[in-house]
């Protein structure tokens, strides 16, 4: 924090990474998975920001990532389906006419919009109402995840309207650009490794300003923030709508990139697979959630596909030894090592057995 | 309309009321007396439903099975209760949130585990023959299964209380909770206290798994079908409020119901969460609150 011009450099090559040398090393399709990890880092840098910085467990981010999604997915398949009605709402019905919420998302400008200002209103009714009565804690944390597990039954049960658990998919184009060609495809990549670099610098920003100092006041102690004057529940209402525009952007780019979204990549267990990434990468630093959810995300299209049964022991296992060994996950473990160091007989250091086990996750 | 189609879904309602009562049970006593947020809880809850199961391979007369494995799937999901205690949430009690993501983890591990040791579509869990029948309240055939998750819920709901109210464990359960400090100094061991809390609410997850297992399926992904509304009903009741627990879950059990019989069961689920979600916008800390001095 002392020394911006670190942070910033480290984002500088962090985005010469993702848009200079990836599009040129990478095969097609590593290319197109890591344009899925971009989606989910650019949701877990707003999970830093909600949770990491301003101690609000939010549990819930599918609720926005949905958010995003869907008004993208509805875009894009109105785009293919043309003047005609969407192919699955005719599957059940031949001359079931378009659902009035699908009308204005034939409009790309409204669509861009709707992605944009749809989880601003609804994180902002939902965290004024929340932060105001003062919700926290656990109970914020299971509220949120209750809206995130009713969201996902309500899309997976009205499946004329939403496609179901099938969910929405075979998207052709993508404003115009035929999402088949590979050069449209390297440009939806640099458009989300771009957003991601976006959120990156606009966090830095966040949390090297006064509002940032009094997010993580907030989060330490509530109460002194109140006696000196300030509102802490506005403080905390901003860090959220902030995570959930995020949330609906990263939601947003998934979309066009992955070709299909079900109402599993936004229910209960993709929003805990979120909170995975930002608590193994270190939630409150500036890159930890971004590059943890990129590792989690590379363990799930890997390891999940290969070998499912032991991705899901290896994510239980890291919520495990992350929370209980390195609360601040992996990037506070540079300075752990260096305090371990510093004294030569501190306490058995916990890190050790965790940094093994993570290191074995991640190779 | 006629008179069984307004009595069905409060009969009905009334069985998943105690149904959610007993998997908030347990909750509501590591949650409310310890402060311990355990999301593994619904695990434990399909830890008790496979052990009715087990019990059932090896006492095959299933009018007996059953009243054997309450007590053996209390024993054993207690027992896993108290290995997530000791090796980990003991670690962790100045932690709260954090409590929530270990065991979301661990829930995740135990899941896995029950896919790949039994069957990936569920096992059967036989029905008592002595569950099998009805019983005719104005006109609507009652099945007698629903009835019995209701007086299991009523007796466990009984035997928590008294047990708080007049055994010496109870006692030193309450005095941890009011006071801890001061109970230390006054010679209760804290630490065997809250084995002993944990212990018991997971145990009354395994009882719940049973209450679970005759009347829905018996999976690896039950218990995540119970989190997330035993939680509400706990928040939505109170922390620490037995009474407010009880009045929750039959509230949220019979809205359900009505919810399901005037729409769909999936949105009756959305409306139901939507119902607690708004409820706890008006009262944040529940249907009774205990007085603290705390500031928040």
């Amino acid at each position: 924090m002392t020394k911006p011009w670190i942070s910033l450099s480290g984002i500088g090559a962090f985005a010469v990474l993702l848009l200079g040398v990836a599009p040129f090393v990478l095969t097609d399709h590593w290319l197109n998975n890591l344009g899925k990890y971009c989606c989910w880092a650019i949701a877990a840098v707003g999970i830093g920001l909600a949770w990491g910085r301003g101690g609000m467990l939010v549990m819930g981010q599918g609720v926005f990532f949905a958010l995003g999604a869907y008004s993208m997915a509805m875009h894009l398949t109105l785009e293919t389906a043309g003047d005609r009605i969407p192919g699955f709402m005719v599957l059940y019905d031949p001359l079931a006419p378009l659902p009035a919420f699908w009308e204005p998302f034939r409009s790309a400008g409204f669509t861009l919009l709707a992605i944009v200002v749809l989880p601003v209103v609804l994180a902002g009714v939902l965290g004024y109402a929340l932060f105001k009565r003062r919700v926290k804690g656990a109970y914020f944390a299971i509220l949120t995840q209750a809206l995130a597990v009713a969201l996902a039954i309500l899309i997976s049960s009205t499946i004329r309207e939403t496609g179901g658990d099938t969910g929405l998919s075979d998207f052709k184009y993508f404003f115009g650009y035929v999402l088949n060609d590979p050069a449209n495809k390297l440009m939806v990549y640099l458009i989300a490794a771009g957003l991601l670099v976006v959120c990156l610098l606009a966090v830095w920003q966040l949390y090297r300003s006064r509002f940032g100092e009094l997010l993580v006041a907030t989060r330490d102690a509530e109460e002194r923030v109140r006696f000196l004057g300030y509102d802490p529940a506005n403080v905390k209402l901003v860090a959220f709508v902030v995570s959930a525009l995020m949330a609906s952007i990263g939601g947003a780019m998934f979309v066009p990139i992955v070709g299909i979204i079900t109402p599993a990549e936004i229910g209960a267990a993709a929003s805990i697979m979120m909170i995975a990434g930002v608590a193994f990468g270190g939630r409150a630093s500036l890159f930890g959630p971004a590059l943890g959810a990129m590792a989690v995300g590379w363990g799930q299209s890997s390891l999940g596909s290969t070998w499912p049964e032991g991705w899901t022991y290896i994510l239980g296992l890291l919520f495990v030894v992350v929370i209980l060994f390195l609360p601040n996950g992996l990037s506070s473990l540079p300075a752990r090592i260096a305090a371990a160091r510093r004294k030569p007989d501190p306490q058995p250091t916990p890190a050790a057995p965790a940094a093994a086990v993570l290191e074995e996750v991640r190779s | 309309m006629h008179v069984d189609a307004l009595i069905a879904p409060l009969l009905n309602g009334s069985a998943q009321g105690a149904l959610l009562l007993l998997a908030a049970l347990g909750l509501s006593l590591t949650f409310g007396q310890m402060g311990v947020i355990n999301m593994a809880h619904g695990e434990f809850l399909m830890i008790g439903a496979f052990a009715a199961y087990l019990v059932q391979q090896v006492i095959t007369a299933s009018d007996l099975s059953i009243p054997v494995a309450l007590p053996v799937a209390f024993v054993v999901a207690g027992l896993f209760g108290l290995l997530l205690e000791v090796t980990i949430i003991q670690w962790m009690y100045r932690r709260p949130l954090d409590t929530l993501l270990v065991t979301v983890g661990v829930g995740l591990i135990l899941q896995q585990a029950a896919l790949q040791i039994f069957p990936s579509q569920g096992v059967p869990v036989e029905k008592p023959g002595w569950l099998d029948g009805q019983l005719n309240i104005l006109g609507y055939e009652w099945p007698l299964r629903q009835l019995f998750t209701i007086l299991l819920a009523t007796v466990c709901v009984a035997a928590l209380s008294a047990w708080l109210k007049y055994t010496s464990f109870g006692r030193r359960i309450r005095a941890t909770v009011h006071n801890r400090d001061l109970a230390e100094t006054s010679g209760i061991s804290t630490r065997t206290v809250d084995r002993l809390t944990f212990f018991t609410g997971s145990g009354l997850a395994g009882v719940a798994g049973v209450a679970a297992s005759l009347i829905g399926g018996t999976n690896s992904q039950m218990g995540a079908q119970y989190i997330i509304p035993a939680f509400l009903v706990v928040a939505a009741g109170g922390i620490g409020q037995l009474k407010g627990t009880i009045i929750a879950a039959w509230a949220v059990g019979v809205a359900l119901s009505y919810f399901a019989y005037w729409t769909t069961g999936s949105l009756a689920q959305v409306l139901a969460f939507i119902l607690v979600i708004v409820f706890l916008q008006l009262r944040p800390q529940g249907l009774f609150t205990v007085r603290t001095r705390s500031l928040a």
